[in-house]
C-alpha cells in the first residue's frame, strides 16, 4: 500500500534519482515449485505428468484452436506414441529370420527425422514456433494414426481378404485426415497468414508415409 | 514440466529473464558477501567453503557460455532461410512453368534459386515410390524399402545436380550450384506426375507416351535454360546431352528397374516365396544380386523391361 502514498504528489526534483525496483513474484514461486518437486514422492511425480499428457491426448481428441499443446510442451507422449507405433509395426520372426528388429529402429527413425524436418521447414518459412513446440504438436497428433494400427492389427486376427483390406483402408484414410486436420489447428497459427499451404503440405506427406506403413502391415 | 529453455521469442518474458538473473546475481554477491563475513568469523574453514562455490561457480558460468555459443553457431539455420522465401503462388507458378519449354536461347533465361519446392518435390517423389510398392501389392520389409526410396531419391537431386554443375563448369555455362539444384529439383515434377499415373495405370503403352510426352517436356524445359546460358555447340551438346539423357533413363529406370530392385530384396531376403506380381518371366540373364549398384544394370533391365512389355502387349492380344 505505501507504493501508492507517493501519488499525490507527481512532481520529481531535480537531484531526485529517478530509480526502482520491479519485483516479479514468479521467481519466489519457481523457487517453491522447483523444492517441492524434489522432495515428493515419485508417484505424484509421474501421475502428474500422466495427466498432462492425457489432457494433451484429449486436445488432440478433439482438435479446437487452443493454446494448450503449445504453452506446456513435453515430449512424454510423442515418445510413447512412438514407442507403441514402432512396436506394433514389428513382424514377428516366426519363419526364422533373422531380423526382427530393424522395423522398431525404422519406424523411430522417419518419425523422429521426419518432424525435425517438418520443423526446420516451418521455422525456414517464417514461422514463430520454438523448435520443441512443434516436435511436441506434430508427434502427439501421431495419437489417431496409433489408434489406426491397433485397430488394423485387431481386424488382421480375422484373417486376410479383400473386404479386410477395405475396413483397414478406410480407417487408415479416416485417421490421417483426423491426424492432419488436427495438427494444421495447431501449427497454422504460427504461420504467416498467406503461406499456411506451404507449411503444411510436409505434413500432410509425413502423415501419409506414416500411414503407408501402417497399411502395409503384414504381420 | 518447465519450459525455461522456451525460445519462443515473447520479449516480455525475456525482459522478465533478464531481470530475474540480474536479481539472482545480486542475491548471489550478498549470500558471498554473508559468506565472507561468516568466513571470516570461522576462519579457515569459512574460507574453504566458499573459495570452493565460487569455483564450481564459475565452471558453472565458463560451461554454459561456451554451450550457449557453440549452439547459436553451428545451429543457425538462418543461412537456409533466404532460399525458403517463397509463397504458395510463386510455387504454383513455377511448377508449371517447369513444363513448357521457352524457345529463348540468346539470352540467359531465368532460373528462380529457391529450395522449398525441389525439396517438396523431392519428398513428394519418395513418397509415390512407396506407394508404387503398396500398389505392387507385394510383401514388404518397410526399413529396407525406405531407405532405399529416401537414397534412390536424394542421391538422384543431389548428384546428378552435382555432376551436371561440375559439367558446366567444364563447358564455362552460366550457372550457379543453388541454380542447378534447383532446376532440376523443379524438373522432378514431371516424373513426380507420370510416377503417379503409371503406378495406378498398369498400361506399358501408357508408360511409353507419358514418359516422351511429360518428360520430353521437362527435359526440353531444362535444355532450353541451360543451352541459353551456355557458348559453343560442342559444350552445348554436352551438357544438354548429359542431362536429358540421364533425366529421361532415371524416368525408365523408376518405373522398371526400381522393381527389380525391390524384388532383388525380397528374393534375397524371403527366399523362394515368390511375391504374386512375379508371374512374368524371368529376367533373360541370370538373377543379379541386390547388392549391385542399380544403375549398372540399366541397359540390361531396359532390355528386360522392354521384353516383358512386348511378353504383356502380346497376351493381352
Amino acid at each position: 500500500k505505501y507504493q501508492f502514498a507517493g501519488l499525490s504528489d507527481i512532481s520529481i526534483s531535480e537531484d531526485t534519482p529517478v530509480e526502482g525496483e520491479i519485483t516479479i513474484p514468479m521467481r519466489s514461486r519457481a523457487r517453491e515449485f522447483d523444492s517441492s518437486t524434489l522432495n515428493e514422492s515419485v508417484r505424484n511425480t509421474i501421475m502428474r505428468d500422466l495427466k498432462a499428457v492425457g489432457k494433451k491426448f484429449m486436445h488432440v481428441l478433439y482438435p479446437r484452436k487452443s493454446n494448450a499443446l503449445l504453452r506446456d510442451w513435453d515430449l512424454w507422449g510423442p515418445l510413447i506414441l512412438c514407442v507403441s507405433l514402432a512396436l506394433m509395426l514389428q513382424k514377428s520372426s516366426v519363419d526364422g529370420e533373422p531380423g526382427g528388429g530393424p522395423q522398431f529402429a525404422e519406424v523411430f527413425v522417419i518419425i523422429w527425422f521426419g518432424a525435425v524436418t517438418i520443423t526446420i521447414n516451418s521455422k525456414l518459412l517464417g514461422g514463430n514456433i520454438s523448435f520443441f513446440q512443434s516436435l511436441c504438436v506434430l508427434g502427439y497428433c501421431i495419437l489417431p494414426l496409433t489408434a489406426a494400427m491397433l485397430i488394423c492389427r485387431l481386424v488382421l486376427l480375422a484373417g486376410p481378404g479383400p473386404i479386410n483390406f477395405m475396413i483397414r483402408l478406410f480407417v487408415v484414410v479416416v485417421m490421417f485426415a483426423w491426424s492432419v486436420i488436427a495438427s494444421t489447428a495447431f501449427l497454422a497459427d504460427s504461420q504467416p497468414p498467406n503461406r499456411k499451404a506451404l507449411a503444411v503440405y510436409p505434413v500432410f506427406l509425413f502423415y501419409f508415409v506414416i500411414s503407408w506403413l501402417i497399411l502395409t502391415f503384414t504381420p | 514440466m518447465e519450459n525455461m529453455d522456451d525460445t519462443s521469442g515473447s520479449s516480455f518474458e525475456d525482459m522478465g529473464e533478464l531481470h530475474q538473473r540480474l536479481r539472482e546475481e545480486e542475491v548471489d554477491a550478498d549470500a558471498a558477501a554473508a559468506d565472507e563475513e561468516d568466513g571470516e568469523f570461522l576462519g579457515m574453514k569459512g574460507f574453504k567453503g566458499q573459495l570452493s562455490r565460487q569455483v564450481a561457480d564459475q565452471m558453472w558460468q565458463a560451461g554454459k557460455r561456451q554451450a550457449s555459443r557453440a549452439f547459436s553457431l553451428y545451429a543457425n539455420i538462418d543461412i537456409l532461410r533466404p532460399y525458403f522465401d517463397v509463397e504458395p503462388a510463386q510455387v504454383r507458378s513455377r511448377l508449371l512453368e517447369s513444363m513448357i519449354p521457352i524457345k529463348m536461347v540468346n539470352f540467359p533465361q531465368k532460373i528462380a534459386g529457391e529450395l522449398y519446392g525441389p525439396l517438396m518435390l523431392v519428398f513428394t517423389l519418395v513418397a509415390i515410390l512407396l506407394h508404387g510398392m503398396k500398389t505392387s501389392d507385394t510383401i514388404i520389409r518397410e526399413g529396407t524399402l525406405m531407405g532405399t526410396a529416401i537414397g534412390t531419391c536424394f542421391g538422384y537431386w543431389l548428384g546428378v545436380s552435382s555432376f551436371i554443375y561440375f559439367l558446366a563448369y567444364l563447358c564455362n555455362a552460366q550457372i550457379t550450384m543453388l541454380q542447378m539444384l534447383a532446376l532440376l529439383g523443379y524438373g522432378l515434377f514431371g516424373h513426380c506426375i507420370v510416377l503417379f499415373i503409371t503406378y495406378n495405370i498398369h498400361l506399358h503403352a501408357l508408360f511409353y507416351l507419358f514418359w516422351l510426352l511429360v518428360g520430353g517436356l521437362s527435359t526440353l524445359r531444362m535444355v532450353a535454360v541451360l543451352v541459353s546460358r551456355t557458348v559453343g555447340p560442342t559444350q552445348r551438346l554436352l551438357l544438354c546431352g548429359t542431362l536429358a539423357s540421364l533425366h529421361m533413363l532415371f524416368l525408365l529406370y523408376l518405373h522398371f528397374a526400381y522393381h527389380k530392385v525391390v524384388e532383388g530384396i525380397l528374393d534375397t531376403l524371403e527366399g523362394p516365396n515368390i511375391p504374386p506380381m512375379q508371374r512374368v518371366p524371368r529376367d533373360i540373364p541370370a538373377a543379379l544380386p541386390a547388392a549391385v549398384l542399380p544403375a549398372a544394370r540399366l541397359p540390361t533391365t531396359v532390355l528386360n523391361a522392354t521384353a516383358k512389355a512386348l511378353s504383356v502387349t502380346l497376351k493381352s492380344h
